[in-house]
């Protein structure tokens, strides 16, 4: 359909009073060639969207340009449906409340933008969802508490669910465990684990397959058509994957330093629990009774020559433990020797509970020492302990605290080499890191075996677990549809495990849904845009399936790329990426935005009036624009903001328009990199920060001066330093002096 | 989206949530990303909860409006959402799958006609203590919550609807926004399942008559800190003592202020100690060369969260005490005196700082607004578990937890909830 763009200018909010608006009218009809431009009072009030609403009707206007507030202000009133393509050119936060009214320069933005919107709007289409016949059962590997749980919540929500144990019984964990810690006030009484009720609830449920003794061999596809082979042999296909996968004790061989191995009386926690659900505690040397036991917490956990981070669960298991040594031998000595006592909200008042028990006896110290003693008993040192002495333990049973380690994780791996998102600067541009990660990721444990070009499995965070880096988004995965839960995913106990289990089951059945109907999960949820790849004129470069944060790009034999939209999350990256600028969103691509700056009126050397072209990550660094408006921050008018999805979507051709067009500087704001990132596509503001290289490379070739691009980080809360960016860095363009290009 | 046409007298959703904070959006938001229609309700004029007077997150010190921005995008263009604030649920009948609730809508003053121009509150002669800040600075009594607000729209608090005064706001105002006769409403919802997410408070700390807060005006509490430390705070973010806007040399935080005591709360409020040690880096930034001094009876930082123990540790000049702050005393030039205590040796110890900060513990909000139904709650007044007979709990109504796993929780609430719908 040919495209009728109306361009409707609000004369609220102090426009009117700060801005021409009959030449805003002629900019549109003149410069913007539209057939139609109409003002209103007030153009979010009913009134303003009637007038609109009668114009899509009655004049067949199928493009919208509100010039008026931010698109972050009411955008549902505007939402004409997803075939009237909506634009706004931001001349209330971006141009009269950030500046001085009635002035040329103030006026000249605001034209600015409505010709900018114009050109938006006259290159973008509105997005056809890709769909396919798509599956929507739902996979979940591992049966312990947290696949378990998973399974019977999605199968109960009316899902299909495959679930994959790879050993013969259900239940995980749990099986082993004799008891759970108390979930219910007063906190006192441990807990039965419930794994039995629920493998027989998932066993017996119609809506659930149970594949036992069986692993993944391969997983091949995308989201709502994944093609699942085991071992078993058997295979079926899928819409979106739980790893409930859980974790393995810290090998307690690795804690000589701790006496493991000098006497079979010293064992790890995972042991204890066994020895209870099988007969009772006994001393493993000779099954007698004992009367004196030491827990050692943190045995491994919370050490840089073992595990770093705390196991978050051991505090309590041993506060469990000793409720059973007491509960078979009501006279026996028991210590626990730790660093803190981890029990955090409500599991305080089992640690109140224990405490409460005098012959248990609790001291932070730090273990110098584990040894035999002649009589068969072990001796413990322990030092700086509170009591400001050191003191010498003898114990018939001592029982190591071990810790979690993830099954994604490979013992034998260096911690180092597994943080794959932290690892800083890549050392090659555009392709090192995906290098890197893909390598990781052949690392590390094969459990989803995926044959994606980027690596067989999820890749990791840190310490090998695969969890989210976002603390507001839990469950925020780089594989599309493929979400960790339970111990796998963090260190957590099955209680938490099991809330795990539904927030990771409920972000599969979205996956499933959305992509049934082609829609993006999180972040851009709902965008029903896809990239279209022009493969004819691809030079096999490898940027963009190297550069995806997603693994949504895999690759032919000769590198040329094969899409797999629906594991896509519209960040756009690729389209950064593209030398050859072959990748293209109906409504975001590399020639919408080259005419976006080509429109923008450049006044030449003569008049002293530069231009700044800003592209600003829509993210947070533009909210914080918005919010430089509502507080009234004022700034220089010579800047021009293109918003852009990511900052990853910057492709440098553009920088290349805006100098070649004139203007005197560009400014690239987006997220925060590094380890503690914030870009939400991860690796976006990273990538645009590499692609400086090669824009310092086009600069030289220009022959302009490296000032003249500057990138920054901007974090959504830091709206009060916008003023004295673009300032600032208009100062340094007007020492740097005009673009020689300008004019030519 | 929003109630940006007046909300019908009658509505039915999927879900009904409770609580507009991040746990409360986040079970709303999934829900409906799933295809089902959720209803959020909030009390107060926007949503967005405490984590917006939050400064900054642990442990990558990141804004936690960052992640509010990516849900409000997401709430914005999603139809199965509606938002309702200004709202307390009255009343609740039926069984699971069915229910029946009445909602009343507190006046806002200002309708869906309002631009947030400002141009009332430029006008308005009065000032209110502004809650986001925890009364440390003023408003006007008309006022966009915050900057980020959701509704974008401003509200005038209640107590000074009938002020005469408030008439220049109505003239003021170009858009007819303004109306000072509006009358609460209450309307009804039928919905399948109900999630209650009303979220915490920060204890009292006026009852912990041992630390004098109240008592010395350099005494705040960690929720204080945040606002002091916050762009958007009383202080546009500079750090220094209340009583004489003194930069601070040394300061004190004092750990388990309330918690993990029997007088108080017997619980452990789970994010105190890791949010003293961010607000150490809040002071650190600020003051390269500040004496930090933390009392504890245990740090806790679980998981992951270690490394950024691990990190503050390496601070030479951040000093952890282990022990209890058993009293604090005023000296010379409004400085205090902490004593604290080794609970196994009984040796006292005493540190003199600029400003000490309580790092006081979380209370549910479900112990003055109890579920209703047959909610079953523990003695502090948390939501104990699923229930068939009464709500779905979601994030701090549950447990004392940090942002993360409030989002876990709240994720999970909305598919326990939408299986409990799918039963009608």
């Amino acid at each position: 359909m040919d495209s009728k763009i109306g361009v409707y200018i609000c004369k609220g909010c102090d426009i009117a009073k700060s801005v021409d608006v009959e030449k805003l009218i002629n900019t549109a009809i003149k410069d913007g060639k539209v057939p139609l431009c109409k003002t209103h009072e007030v153009l979010c009030s009913h009134e303003g969207i009637e007038l609109i609403k009668a114009d899509i009707g009655g004049e067949g206007i199928n493009r919208v340009v509100v010039a008026a507030c931010s698109n972050r202000v009411f955008p549902e009133l505007f939402d004409f449906g997803q075939d009237i393509l909506t634009d706004r050119a931001n001349i209330r936060e971006y141009v009269v409340w950030s500046h001085k009214p009635n002035d040329d320069d103030t006026q000249m933005m605001a034209e600015d933008y409505i010709r900018m919107s114009i050109a938006r709007m006259k290159s973008s289409e509105p997005a056809q969802p890709y769909t396919e016949e798509t599956s929507k059962t739902i996979m979940v590997i591992g049966g312990g508490m947290t696949g378990l749980t998973s399974a019977k919540a999605a199968a109960d929500a009316g899902y299909q669910v495959v679930l994959v144990e790879k050993e013969s019984q259900l239940g995980g964990w749990a099986t082993k465990f004799a008891k759970a810690f108390p979930k219910h006030a007063p906190y006192q009484e441990l807990e039965d684990t419930g794994y039995k009720t629920l493998a027989q609830a998932v066993e017996s449920h119609t809506n659930i397959k149970v594949h036992k003794s069986a692993t993944i061999e391969k997983t091949s596809g995308q989201p709502g058509k994944f093609a699942v082979k085991l071992s078993t042999g058997a295979e079926f296909n899928v819409g979106a994957i739980v790893q409930a996968t859980g974790w393995r004790p810290y090998p307690a061989e690795k804690l000589t330093h701790l006496g493991y191995g000098i006497s079979p009386n010293i064992i790890a926690n995972i042991d204890m629990e066994a020895m209870v659900s099988n007969g009772g505690i006994k001393k493993p040397s000779d099954g007698q009774s004992i009367d004196s036991i030491v827990f050692i917490q943190c045995a491994g956990s919370r050490d840089q020559e073992h595990l770093p981070y705390c196991s978050a669960v051991c505090c309590r298991v041993s506060l469990k433990q000793a409720k059973y040594v007491r509960e078979k031998y009501p006279d026996a000595k028991i210590y626990i020797i730790y660093k803190d006592v981890r029990t955090p909200a409500q599991s305080e008042l089992f640690y109140a509970h224990i405490q409460n028990d005098d012959a248990i006896f609790m001291t932070k110290g730090e273990i110098a020492g584990v040894s035999k003693a002649s009589d068969g008993k072990i001796l413990i040192d322990v030092k700086e302990t509170l009591l400001g002495e050191d003191i010498k333990i003898k114990a018939d049973m001592v029982v190591l605290a071990t810790g979690m380690v993830p099954s994604t994780k490979v013992d034998e791996e260096p911690v180092a080499t597994e943080e794959a998102p932290a690892d800083g600067q890549p050392q090659d541009g555009v392709t090192a890191d995906g290098k890197k990660e893909a390598a990781g990721a052949e690392k590390g444990a094969k459990i989803l075996n995926l044959t994606y070009r980027q690596g067989t499995d999820l890749p990791t965070l840190k310490y090998g677990f695969p969890d989210s880096h976002f603390i507001c988004f839990p469950y925020e995965t780089r594989r599309t549809a493929i979400y960790a839960a339970g111990g796998v995913r963090a260190p957590m106990d099955l209680s938490a495990a099991s809330d795990d289990a539904y927030g990771a089951t409920l972000k599969a059945i979205q996956a499933v849904e959305s992509v049934a109907r082609g829609a993006a999960v999180h972040p851009r949820a709902g965008d029903m845009s896809f990239p279209e790849l022009f493969l004819q004129r691809c030079t096999q470069c490898k940027r963009c399936t190297e550069e995806c944060p997603f693994g949504a790009l895999d690759e032919d034999e000769k590198g040329t790329p094969l899409p797999n939209p629906f594991r896509c999350r519209r960040c756009a990256i690729c389209l950064g990426a593209c030398p050859e600028r072959i990748i293209s969103f109906k409504n975001y691509n590399v020639n919408m935005i080259s005419q976006m700056i080509k429109v923008i009126h450049i006044p030449d050397e003569f008049e002293e009036k530069p231009r700044i072209l800003a592209f600003i990550c829509e993210n947070d660094a533009l909210p914080s624009v918005d919010m430089a408006g509502l507080k009234r921050l004022q700034y220089n008018a010579m800047i021009r903001i293109i918003p852009l999805r990511c900052l990853g979507s910057m492709n440098i051709v553009w920088v290349g328009d805006a100098l070649a067009s004139g203007f005197d500087g560009v400014l690239l704001i987006g997220c925060k990199k590094g380890d503690d990132y914030q870009c939400h596509f991860v690796r976006g503001s990273e990538l645009a920060d590499t692609r400086m290289t090669n824009v310092r490379d086009k600069l030289k070739q220009l022959v302009l001066e490296e000032e003249r691009v500057q990138i920054h980080e901007l974090a959504i809360s830091d709206y009060h330093k916008i003023p004295q960016i673009f300032d600032d860095f208009l100062a340094t363009i007007e020492g740097v002096g005009p673009n020689p290009y300008k004019g030519m | 989206m929003a109630d940006y046409q007046p909300v019908p007298d009658q509505i039915r959703g999927d879900i009904l949530v409770v609580g507009g904070g991040i746990s409360g959006m986040t079970t709303a938001i999934e829900a409906a990303e799933v295809g089902k229609h959720s209803i959020l309700v909030e009390i107060k004029p926007s949503i967005g909860g405490r984590v917006i007077s939050t400064n900054q997150y642990f442990p990558k010190l990141c804004p936690p409006t960052c992640g509010i921005e990516i849900n409000l995008k997401r709430i914005r263009l999603n139809p199965f959402i509606r938002i309702i604030t200004l709202a307390e649920v009255l009343q609740v009948s039926g069984s699971p799958g069915n229910y029946e609730v009445q909602i009343k809508l507190n006046p806002r003053y200002v309708n869906e006609k309002c631009t947030a121009c400002g141009d009332c509150a430029t006008v308005c002669e009065i000032e209110r203590d502004n809650d986001l800040n925890y009364g440390l600075d003023k408003t006007k009594a008309i006022y966009l919550p915050h900057l980020m607000a959701y509704p974008m729209r401003y509200v005038i608090d209640p107590q000074f609807a009938k002020d005469e005064r408030m008439k220049k706001c109505v003239e003021a105002c170009q858009y007819k926004a303004i109306e000072l006769d509006m009358q609460p409403r209450t309307i009804t919802a039928k919905v399948g399942a109900i999630v209650w997410a009303t979220g915490w408070k920060p204890y009292d700390a006026t009852k912990i008559d041992n630390l004098g807060f109240g008592k010395y005006k350099n005494i705040i509490t960690n929720v204080m800190m945040e606002r002091i430390s916050s762009q958007t705070g009383p202080t546009g973010g500079k750090i220094v003592r209340p009583s004489d806007g003194k930069e601070v040399k040394t300061i004190g935080f004092v750990q388990c202020a309330g918690s993990r005591d029997e007088n108080h709360l017997p619980y452990c409020s789970a994010v105190c100690c890791l949010a003293s040690m961010k607000q150490a880096t809040y002071v650190r930034t600020q003051y390269p060369e500040a004496d930090i001094h933390l009392f504890y009876i245990d740090v806790r930082s679980p998981g992951r969260l270690e490394d950024f123990y691990v990190k503050m540790q390496a601070d030479q000049k951040f000093y952890f005490h282990r022990g209890k702050v058993a009293k604090i005393t005023e000296t010379a030039n409004g400085n205090l005196m902490l004593e604290a205590e080794n609970t196994l040796t009984g040796e006292v110890s005493k540190v003199e700082v600029d400003m000490a900060v309580l790092a006081v513990g979380m209370v549910p909000n479900t112990v003055d607004a109890k579920p209703p139904l047959e909610t079953t709650l523990d003695p502090y007044g948390f939501i104990a578990g699923d229930s068939d007979k009464g709500v779905i709990g979601a994030g701090t109504a549950m447990l004392p937890c940090d942002v993360a796993v409030s989002v876990q929780q709240a994720t999970g609430a909305a598919l326990k909830a939408i299986n409990i719908a799918g039963r009608r």
